[in-house]
């Protein structure tokens, strides 16, 4: 019965082994380092749950590129068939901000009760419990990247060119994106064990920050004007995802300006004749942001998950 | 020896609602509404164990010991205090409960082994090791929510024990499989023991302890009550046990029995093997009570040699002195020091009564067998 697996196995001296110390609550540059020590984990949990979710399915992962395409579909004929919105190429339009706002949605929505519903593991395994979150962000992540390599295809087909020199403004961006998201995701994951209702809420608020962020409509051609008349611009920038969808409309569908295709060929503004710097400042800006909520949010997540085992 | 777990003046304290309010509609209506009560599951915990120790950690049900565990691992953050820990922990808590039931065999035990912490690298270096412990060669791509319960935990026991881990935490979980994988698994305990890691099983068992431990902590009601050598912690987890016992007694009826000693006629525990020999347990009791008298003989090692019938002797004690006779015709032991454990059980073999070590009976054998029985065996050929 003696199996040879410890065979192979050299023990060192654990003198020199790193102390790991439990305690009431944990800093957050404990935190940080023990979520940069298990990145191995959130890999395999990442790929576990896309594999468990379209486990059996003859389309496998393709599914998750289904529902954005028939959103995109139902969105374009509503909005530029049927409503004449005189957007060119609003497909591509669409698309630019879609791929961002899926992401941003996919991940909450799955985040918010990953803890109630793992409430099992929670209990009984040890390892940094914003990883679960974080895994659903990650998941988002992947389908989003389909998304973009998809949304490339379409540039080729339509042969429209990227605004290759804003190109590299979209790091920052996508930066920003991931960093909104998994604070959000996080904290929500954390307030759920105490108020379940939070997974309906959230539906709730998602749609209508959705209809807060310029994905179906431009911001410029439609509520610019009034807001500025107001003094009131300002507000509709307190939304971070909105700087995030314009810097992605304005890499993936370039122009500010274009002719309508309706309406006798008047003018009509899509995106803000911002500068190039500007779009830099802006979403470096976001980022840092984001970095302070981000290290907020994981600190909210330590004070809130001390009580997750009697509310469990 | 290098201290790898270090307890230090941990407490842990749970909220208990009496009326849940988790949703926001309840919040909102009743934002004060639901009394909270405190309840201290932990109480200024501190020991430590060092590499080379097997440490039981005894303690009955709502004691503790689960919570205490959980700290250790670290799925709970203790209220106060700290737990220091020097390498490598792998927890046999609740098996399997990392398990995703849609994905394979295969895939669950990297999953398994990264919740554990450790790499995909390390789980494939012994990935053969564990599916040969496991034995489910033949079903280890087959999605786990169609294994049976058995070759689930026996999975999940393989993963943890074959990642070499310089810490183990067992609970409780050496009652799975059959009799074949718990030897298996008590076998890799102590392949682990001579290795010098750690181990912290934590048990009610006292029979797994005595086998198996070097040393023993008890924990009552969310404090620690021992901390040493496992014979004297046994002790004191069967008096605490009592205590309790006369706490819950059905029949409202104070029971109040104490053992006093065990004596022998001659004055003497020494005995030849194979001869005779009996001894008087003294026993005071306060009020009448009618009971079974029970007794267990351990080798030194902490070996059981026999456990008396729990329901077959029944005993009328008288309020006062009383005093029973047990009577061993012939005894079989082999050279060596036996402890016998005496004691008085109620009819559900709930102990009313007990005595640890009571007595100790030194057995002188002359003959050639080796072990702890004598047979007897004659061997002619045929």
């Amino acid at each position: 019965m003696n199996d040879a697996s410890t065979a192979g196995f050299q023990r060192g001296s654990l003198d020199d082994a790193p102390v790991r110390v439990v305690s009431a609550r944990a800093n957050l540059r404990t935190r940080l380092t023990n979520l940069w020590a298990r990145r191995e984990l959130l890999s395999s949990l990442v790929f576990s749950d896309i594999r468990i979710k379209y486990k059996g399915s003859a389309l496998g992962i393709f599914w998750s590129m289904l529902a954005p395409a028939l959103t995109l579909g139902i969105y374009d004929l509503v909005f530029s068939v049927i409503l004449k919105n005189g957007i060119p190429n609003f497909a591509l339009y669409l698309f630019s901000g879609l791929v961002v706002w899926n992401l941003f949605q996919t991940a909450i929505n799955m985040a918010t009760g990953v803890i109630v519903d793992r409430a099992g593991l929670v209990k009984k395994v040890s390892f940094p419990r914003e990883i679960l979150a974080l895994a659903n962000v990650g998941a988002a992540v992947v389908y989003f990247s389909i998304q973009l390599v998809v949304l490339s295809l379409f540039l080729v087909i339509l042969g429209h060119a990227p605004a290759w020199n804003y190109l590299w403004i979209l790091p920052f961006s996508f930066v920003a994106l991931y960093l909104l998201t998994a604070s959000i995701a996080i904290v929500m994951s954390a307030i759920t064990v105490y108020l379940r209702d939070m997974r309906h809420l959230m539906e709730v608020v998602l749609q209508l920050w959705f209809w807060m962020s310029p994905v179906v409509y431009s911001y410029e051609k439609t509520i610019a004007g009034p807001l500025h008349a107001h003094g009131l611009a300002w507000a509709y920038f307190l939304n971070p995802v909105t700087l995030i969808i314009m810097t992605f409309q304005r890499v993936f569908y370039v122009q500010t300006t274009v002719v309508s295709t309706v309406a006798n060929g008047g003018i009509i503004n899509i995106l803000p004749k911002w500068p190039m710097a500007t779009y830099f400042y802006l979403n470096v800006s976001l980022v840092a942001l984001m970095v302070v909520i981000f290290l907020l949010a994981l600190m909210i997540f330590g004070r809130l998950e001390g009580n997750f085992e009697s509310e469990l | 020896m290098t201290t790898v777990i270090d307890v230090e003046g941990v407490s842990k304290q749970f909220k208990i609602h009496h009326e849940r309010n988790q949703s926001l509609k309840e919040r909102l209506l009743h934002p004060r509404s639901g009394s909270t009560e405190v309840f201290d599951a932990l109480t200024d915990i501190n020991f430590r164990v060092s590499t080379n120790e097997t440490v039981g950690i005894l303690g009955h049900n709502g004691s503790g010991k689960s919570t205490l565990l959980k700290c250790i691992c670290g799925v709970l953050q203790p209220t106060s205090g700290e737990i220091r820990l020097r390498g490598n922990l792998a927890a046999l808590l609740e098996l399997g409960a990392g398990f995703q039931t849609e994905l394979s065999g295969r895939d669950n035990v990297y999953l398994y082994g990264a919740m554990l912490g450790f790499s995909k690298k390390m789980v494939d270096a012994i990935f053969d090791d564990i599916v040969a412990f496991s034995e489910i060669e033949h079903f280890i791509d087959t999605q786990v929510k169609f294994y049976s319960s058995g070759m689930y935990v026996r999975l999940a026991f393989a993963v943890a024990v074959n990642v070499n881990p310089d810490i183990l935490v067992v609970d409780e979980v050496l009652a799975v499989g059959d009799e074949r994988f718990q030897a298996k698994c008590i076998d890799r305990i102590r392949t682990f023991q001579e290795e010098g890691r750690s181990i912290l099983l934590v048990t009610h068992q006292a029979d797994q302890v005595r086998a198996l431990c070097d040393r023993a902590i008890v924990l009552d009601g969310g404090r620690m009550v021992a901390n040493g050598p496992v014979q004297e912690s046994l002790r004191i987890f069967r008096e605490h046990l009592l205590e309790d016992a006369v706490e819950l007694d059905r029949t409202g009826v104070q029971v109040d029995i104490t053992i006093d000693s065990v004596t022998t006629p001659s004055g003497s525990f020494d005995v030849r093997s194979g001869a005779g020999m009996n001894f008087d347990v003294n026993i005071t009791a306060h009020s009448a009570y009618s009971g079974y008298f029970m007794m267990e003989v351990f080798t030194r090692s902490g070996l059981l040699v026999s456990r008396s019938d729990a329901q077959g002797s029944p005993v009328n004690l008288m309020p006062g002195p009383n005093s029973v006779g047990v009577d061993l015709p012939q005894i079989p032991l082999l050279d060596g020091v036996y402890d016998v454990n005496v004691g008085i059980v109620d009819h559900h073999g709930t102990v009313i009564a007990w005595r640890e070590r009571a007595a100790s009976i030194q057995v002188t054998y002359n003959g050639r067998e080796g072990g702890i029985v004598e047979l007897g065996a004659s061997i002619r050929q045929q």
